[in-house]
């Protein structure tokens, strides 16, 4: 034992250590933690269209239905995007020269569908039901937000596994009377009792799947 | 193999009024043992280095091997494997537990022995705890290989998540990880901790600034100060004291793994404590087989005596015994019971598709080990080597027997297949061995081998008897 082996400022760096390494364990925790969440990665998302459709026009100020367009979402898995054809019912016959619409026309002239980009996608093993949820009293906006009110659709909810159990393992205000599932702005008068007739009424409706093969085949 | 200090011990131990000594050598000092045990890294230049560096080549070789298989793996799949129904608990569960089972002998050696006053063991602790930690490491490979996506292997531990998905409380798979997990943690801390005197006398006697740096940042400014020692030994014991409930935790809650399952064959009470014996047994053999040539290699033979390995001789008979009747309890629950399930299993393993398997794991872990009840094959090197080597090879199988052959035969005989295990099979298990013996070979290099401070404790205690 003769004298120090390290420099003096070696004992600072020491001292420093435990604080840097908590400090850092702490920082990546967090950074994972919320950072990698879908509701920073997924929320927020909203990318251009081919065509500028606002659904802000269609489903709010005009007040059309979604099911008008999205026409199958009481009967399968999927909403079905709609057809050039669909556009085509009013539109042969409006704004028949808007530039804005030019891809549309140019879509039914050819036959070629217009080639949306998907806004709410959900990984491939989950076999998601859009039936399911919507003949059971599960408004559209519960999921998708105020689409009524976006001009470029965006997605609103996380759409991650936690954020769909959630509804799963407490399900009962999500739910609305049968005709009220494509109201934008409906709100439940008396959830309490709300929740008593949608008891009487759907007994088994109301427990959803929180098993994996709920979701997952 | 034997040294003169083998043919002393050899002469003494007939005579009743001499009783060996821990620490052998007339001329054995403070300063001798520092230099016989560090000079062992200091004096790596000549010969020995040589012989190392072939080693390790082969070790690292072999490691290498392992690293293309587990990429190979978790590009393909774990049907490279053998694991096919109804055996999915193919050889990776198999060599985890074994390895697990070896990785019991250093808290054991340790904890227990340290807190039961048993001198002897501050010859061989700090080796059996390296060999601890290393077989931990090797073990805790093959589940984390096993799971099939390797890359969400860390789905095991339970972190909060955007699935809000948890590992099932109730599954002992995952009581594994906990328990597994504390003994690595708390084997390491041991470990490191007893180290720290030792690796403060390297730091002193170092020559080169490198070696002292590298050292004194892990001595952590250890200087020998009797408020240092005060509190070390508190800490020392304390960590004892935690440690020795896992020496019968570890293994016991990786026999439930089996136990808790509805498996004739595997869902058994005496599992507990067979595996912990049999978890012993693997652990002291594999000490033996690792010490044996070590301590002649590198001229230990006075610090890790013959009486030390006969010691661990007449543990590894005591634990090979419980073992030996665990097997035939079994046997007799299963007749017992009067559940036909259960006695078809245990046919089947003596006299069925198995029973290669089956004899030879009897004849390695229950006749072997009895041999050690005559004192010249206990005190003889050459024929202990040969029994641990055989013990190890039998606990291997007895893994082996356990988890493959109930499996291959359960309730339904249409499922019902015979496991075949694939060149991978093989493979992987080699590269373990890979994987541990590059360890040991980097802890023999760069550690000292034998506990220097607490061996001096010893040789104090020794040359001031009678008072």
């Amino acid at each position: 034992m003769d004298g120090n082996i390290f420099p003096a400022w070696t004992s600072t760096v020491r001292d420093l250590l435990p604080l840097a390494l908590g400090g850092g364990g702490l920082f990546v925790a967090t950074l994972v933690t919320f950072g990698f969440s879908p509701k920073a990665l997924s929320v927020g998302y909203s990318p251009e269209q081919p065509v500028p459709f606002s659904h802000k026009l269609h489903a709010g100020e005009m007040g059309m239905d979604c099911r008008y367009c999205h026409n199958t979402v009481e009967l399968g898995a999927k909403a079905a995007i709609p057809p050039t054809a669909t556009c085509m019912n009013c539109h042969e016959r409006i704004r028949t020269d808007s530039e804005l619409l030019a891809p549309v026309r140019e879509s039914a002239a050819s036959g070629l569908p217009i080639e949306w980009n998907r806004v709410h996608d959900l990984p491939d093993y989950v076999f998601f039901d859009h039936s399911a949820h919507v003949t059971r009293g599960v408004g559209c906006v519960e999921c998708h937000g105020r689409i009524d009110t976006m001009d470029q659709v965006r997605q609103e909810k996380p759409l991650s596994m936690g954020w769909c159990l959630n509804c799963h393992r407490d399900p009962e205000g999500a739910m609305r009377p049968l005709d009220q599932v494509t109201n934008m702005t409906w709100e439940a008068g008396n959830q309490a009792a709300l929740t008593e007739d949608l008891r009487a009424a759907r007994g088994r409706d109301l427990a959803p799947p929180t098993t994996c093969s709920g979701c997952h085949r | 193999m034997s040294s003169q200090y083998d043919l002393q011990i050899l002469q003494e131990i007939e005579d009743p009024t001499i009783r060996p000594k821990l620490i052998m050598g007339e001329s054995t000092t403070y300063a001798s043992l520092d230099n016989d045990v560090i000079g062992i890294i200091e004096g790596f230049t000549q010969k020995t280095s040589i012989v190392w560096y072939l080693m390790i080549g082969a070790t690292l070789s072999v490691l290498t091997m392992l690293g293309g298989i587990v990429a190979y793996l978790i590009a393909t799949g774990v049907g490279i494997w053998g694991n096919q129904s109804p055996v999915f608990w193919g050889w990776p569960i198999v060599n985890f537990v074994f390895w697990v089972g070896i990785a019991h002998a250093g808290t054991l050696i340790s904890a227990i022995l340290f807190l039961l006053k048993q001198d002897w063991r501050t010859s061989i602790n700090r080796f059996a705890e390296a060999m601890t930690i290393f077989a931990v490491c090797c073990a805790g490979l093959f589940p984390g290989i096993h799971v099939g996506r390797m890359w969400v292997v860390y789905w095991l531990f339970p972190i909060p998540n955007q699935m809000e998905m948890w590992p099932n409380f109730r599954s002992p798979l995952l009581w594994d990880v906990f328990a597994v997990g504390t003994y690595a943690t708390i084997s390491l801390l041991f470990w490191y901790m007893g180290l720290i005197p030792d690796l403060a006398t390297i730091r002193d006697r170092a020559t080169t600034k490198l070696r002292q740096g590298l050292y004194a940042v892990f001595s952590m400014g250890w200087t020998g100060s009797s408020r240092h020692w005060h509190r070390y030994e508190k800490a020392y014991l304390i960590l004892a004291g935690l440690a020795t409930p896992l020496v019968l935790s570890v293994h016991t809650v990786v026999s439930f793994d089996f136990a808790v399952a509805q498996l004739p064959g595997w869902h058994t009470t005496i599992f507990p404590p067979y595996f912990v014996a049999g978890a012993i047994f693997s652990g002291f053999a594999m000490v033996n087989t690792l010490i044996i040539p070590i301590r002649s290699i590198f001229k230990l033979q006075h610090i890790v005596t013959l009486r030390h390995l006969e010691v661990m001789n007449k543990v590894i008979l005591a634990t090979g015994s419980m073992v030996g009747y665990a097997y035939a309890m079994e046997f007799f629950i299963a007749w017992y019971s009067g559940n036909p399930y259960e006695r078809f299993v245990f046919e089947n393993r003596a006299f069925g598709n198995y029973a290669w398997a089956y004899w030879t794991m009897v004849s390695c872990n229950v006749i072997f080990p009895q041999l050690f009840w005559i004192k010249k094959i206990r005190r003889s090197v050459p024929a202990m080597l040969c029994v641990c080597i055989l013990v190890n090879v039998g606990m291997w199988f007895e893994r082996f027997v356990i988890t493959v052959s109930s499996l291959s035969r359960d309730f339904l005989p249409g499922s019902w297949n015979y496991f075949k295990p694939t060149v991978f099979d093989y493979l992987t298990f080699l590269g373990s061995f890979g994987l541990f013996f590059t360890l040991f070979l980097l802890f023999v290099r760069f550690l000292p081998m034998i506990a220097i401070s607490e061996v001096k404790g010893i040789l104090y205690k020794q040359n001031h008897t009678g008072h």
